[in-house]
Formats: structure tokens, C-alpha cells, sequence
């Protein structure tokens, strides 16, 4: 699969610093999912961590603090379920897995509300003010006119969009923050799933009222 | 053969000693040499030094159990720790689970070459030495990206700098440090991941 409209170096660098919020997390750990020149590009940032971390100073340990970490691991049984942790493989799922992992299961069981027009969203619970949905937009529509509160991130997870001259599919990822004028419509042939997700920590316009999310959230 | 202990090659083999045979003298070697530096990573990104305490036991007691799934292949020894040390301060604040991308579908994979792990281990010695070297000014504000847990404009309220100077900074020290890792990322990407080896994953 070629991703042609990666996620941008700024959504990386914060999400290897562990600066995003949980919805936001979850963005990028699902475009990466579904883009391994971005996954190449993350692990360079947490390349970087690792170097910031072997360079910091020193802190002062808690008095017998190796011998407290050796006693909490011979006090428990060797923890198995790590293993779980390794490679389980990628199926033939729509949805990459930290989405899967959000929602509970794949696309057969999320469950669509709809916002008019034939579009149908589902809000992923999330943590903080940030929010993710996923979108479902009927093949040769025009996603509803919306403004922005703050920054829009949305990545394409089934079908395609066409934003003026652009054409975003399975991985792409377009970035819109209160400036951007656009005007996604989705191709025909497939309903257009999309992960949306708006929030402010990247605010670069942090000054501005977040007018945001509540017109998709009707 | 022998390694200073400064050498990251020496870390990726007590580590790896760990993970394959639960060397408690490697651990223990890890923990004295990492321990405080991660303590102080975490107090850097905004931890109480009590808290950031306990943060550290439990990335240590993680990286004993965990120590089997380290691919020297894929990352350094701090690289790990500091993903560990990340997610385990993340978790906490969240009280959740991190969601973490999915990972590669190759199965179990063979033995790292050993001409690899030690050409990823001097990579990470080299961009350890370019962030070093970065000019004061660039350095200081990636640190910050990293560091604080603060957003991009509130860093601008802080140093003064309007924003668009501190994103071309930000930019321009990514560019160097890209620079200086070309040679890393490669050796980062796992072994089929190759251009034109196509992935599929539908």
C-alpha cells in the first residue's frame, strides 16, 4: 500500500516525546499501524529519546532501591501474558488493531449513530478533551461543512476522499486546522470510513474558542 | 572481548544476557547505570521526585520481565528503556492503557545478525553525539518537545520566541538529527520492509 498523505514528522515527534492526548494517541498509533515508512520515521524519533536519555543527568536514588526492585521481581511469579505482547500478526481486519483495541472490536461491531445526510458516525470514549469518531460517509458524498475548534487530523481507513485536487485513501492522512478550507467528498464505489480526531494539544492557535467538534457531534 | 562500559554495545549484551539467561549481574549493572538516569527523565518531564521513583522500580521491574522480547536489531538499550519509561509514566498519568501501533506481522524472527546489532549500536552512539552537538539553541528546544509536557505555543510563552521561530527551529534541528540518523533508520526498518517489498495488509 503506498500512503501517499503521511502523518506529519510534529504528530511523531510528540508521540515518541508522549505528548499527545489519548485521542490523539490513538491516531497515530493507528496511521502507523497502516504506514511502515511512518513507523521507520517514529522509531528515529524514539531513536532520538534513547539518545536525550543516555545524555540526561543523573537523579539520586531512594535508599535501597535496587533491592526493593529485586524483591518485587522474585516476589511474583514470571508474568507469561508478556508474551502475548509479541507479534500476533495482522489479519484481515479493517481496522488496525489499537482501533480495534478502542472500540472493542472491528468494523461489524461498531455501532453507527447517524448525523443526517446519510452520514454515520461512532465516538471512540477517550480520556481527555480531545475527541476520535470514526466517520462513515456514503460513497459520492460530501462530508458535512464543518468548522474547526482546533486541529482536525482524519485518516482514511476504508475507501477514499477527493479534497479539491487531492485524493486521500486507506492511510492517508489529512490535516485541517480553523484555516483550511476543504471540501472532502467521498469516491464512489465504497462508503468512505474515516478516523477523525480533533483536539488542541498541537494548538498552534491555542487563542482561538474552540468553536470545534459540535456540529458532528449533533 | 571486552567493552568500556560507556559503550552501547556492552549495554545491548547485558541487557541481552538478562533477557536469555536472567543474569541478575547484568540487570543489576543495567539498573545502576540507567536507574537515575531514567529517574531524572521522568523528573525532567514533569514528575515529582517521589513519583518518578516509583515510575523507575516499575520500568526496572519491566525491563527484567520484558528483557526476552528486546531486539537489538530494532533499538538501543536507552531507545527501549525510554519507550518503557514513556508508555509506564503515560499509563500512570491515564490510568489506561497506551494505545500502541500495531505491531509487524513477520512472526518470530530469526536472530538478529550480530553485524547488525552493532552497526544499529554505533548509530545510536552517533546520533547520541549529534544531539549533543546540536547548536545550543535547536538542542534546547527539541529538549523541550521532549521533555516538557508542554505544547509547542505554551513553550512559546515561556522562551518569548514567536511561535513560527520556534517551529523552524524545531524543524531545522529535526532536519540535522534526520541528518545524522539516516543510517540508523534504515537499520531500523525490520527485515522485508524494504522499498518494493510490497506489504500488503488487506
Amino acid at each position: 500500500m503506498t500512503v501517499t498523505h503521511p502523518i506529519g514528522d510534529d504528530m511523531l515527534l510528540s508521540y515518541a516525546a508522549g505528548n499527545l492526548s489519548t485521542a490523539q494517541d490513538l491516531m497515530v498509533a493507528t496511521a502507523v499501524s497502516l504506514d511502515d515508512e511512518a513507523r521507520v520515521r517514529l522509531s528515529g524519533f524514539e531513536a532520538m529519546g534513547g539518545a536525550l536519555l543516555d545524555e540526561t543527568e543523573v537523579a539520586p536514588l531512594r535508599d535501597g532501591a535496587f533491592e526493593d526492585v529485586m524483591s518485587r521481581i522474585m516476589g511474583t511469579a514470571p508474568d507469561d501474558t508478556v508474551h502475548t505482547d509479541i507479534k500476533t500478526g495482522r489479519t484481515d481486519c479493517v481496522l488496525p488493531k489499537p482501533l480495534r483495541d478502542a472500540l472493542g472490536g472491528d468494523l461489524n461491531d461498531v455501532r453507527w449513530s447517524s448525523v443526517g445526510l446519510g452520514v454515520k458516525q461512532a465516538i471512540i470514549p477517550t480520556d481527555d478533551e480531545g475527541t476520535a469518531r470514526l466517520l462513515r460517509i456514503p460513497a459520492g458524498q460530501a462530508m458535512p461543512d464543518h468548522g474547526h475548534g482546533g486541529m482536525e487530523v482524519t485518516l482514511v481507513l476504508q475507501g477514499a476522499f477527493r479534497d479539491g485536487d487531492e485524493r486521500f485513501a486507506r492511510g492517508d492522512v489529512e490535516m485541517a486546522d480553523d484555516e483550511t478550507e476543504h471540501m472532502p467528498v467521498a469516491d464512489l464505489g465504497e462508503d468512505c470510513i474515516c478516523l477523525v480526531v480533533t483536539d488542541a494539544p498541537l494548538r498552534f492557535n491555542g487563542l482561538l474558542p474552540k468553536l470545534a467538534q459540535k456540529f458532528l457531534k449533533i | 572481548m571486552s567493552f568500556m562500559p560507556n559503550d552501547e554495545a556492552y549495554w545491548t549484551n547485558q541487557l541481552v544476557a538478562v533477557g536469555a539467561e536472567r543474569d541478575r549481574a547484568a540487570f543489576e549493572s543495567i539498573f545502576r547505570h540507567y536507574a537515575p538516569r531514567v529517574k531524572a527523565f521522568l523528573i525532567r518531564t514533569g514528575l515529582s521526585p517521589s513519583a518518578a521513583e516509583d515510575c523507575m522500580q516499575d520500568v526496572m521491574v519491566t525491563v527484567w520481565r520484558k528483557a526476552h522480547l528486546f531486539d537489538p536489531g530494532r533499538a538501543s538499550v536507552a531507545t527501549w528503556l525510554f519507550t518503557i519509561a514513556r508508555n509506564r509514566k503515560i499509563d500512570i498519568i491515564r490510568k489506561a492503557r497506551r494505545p500502541e501501533p500495531e505491531e509487524l506481522p513477520w512472526g518470530p524472527e530469526p536472530e538478529p545478525e550480530q553485524a547488525d546489532v552493532l552497526a544499529l549500536a554505533q548509530d545510536s552512539r552517533r546520533l547520541a553525539q549529534a544531539v549533543a552537538q546540536l547548536p545550543p539553541k535547536q538542542r534546547d528546544l527539541v529538549e523541550r518537545a521532549f521533555f516538557g509536557d508542554r505544547t509547542h505555543s505554551e513553550i512559546a510563552a515561556d522562551t518569548g520566541l514567536p511561535l513560527g521561530t520556534i517551529k523552524s527551529r524545531i524543524r531545522l534541528a529535526i532536519d540535522r538529527l534526520r541528518h545524522a540518523m539516516e543510517n540508523e533508520v534504515k537499520k531500523a526498518v525490520p527485515v522485508g520492509l524494504e522499498p518494493g517489498n510490497g506489504v500488503e495488509d488487506r
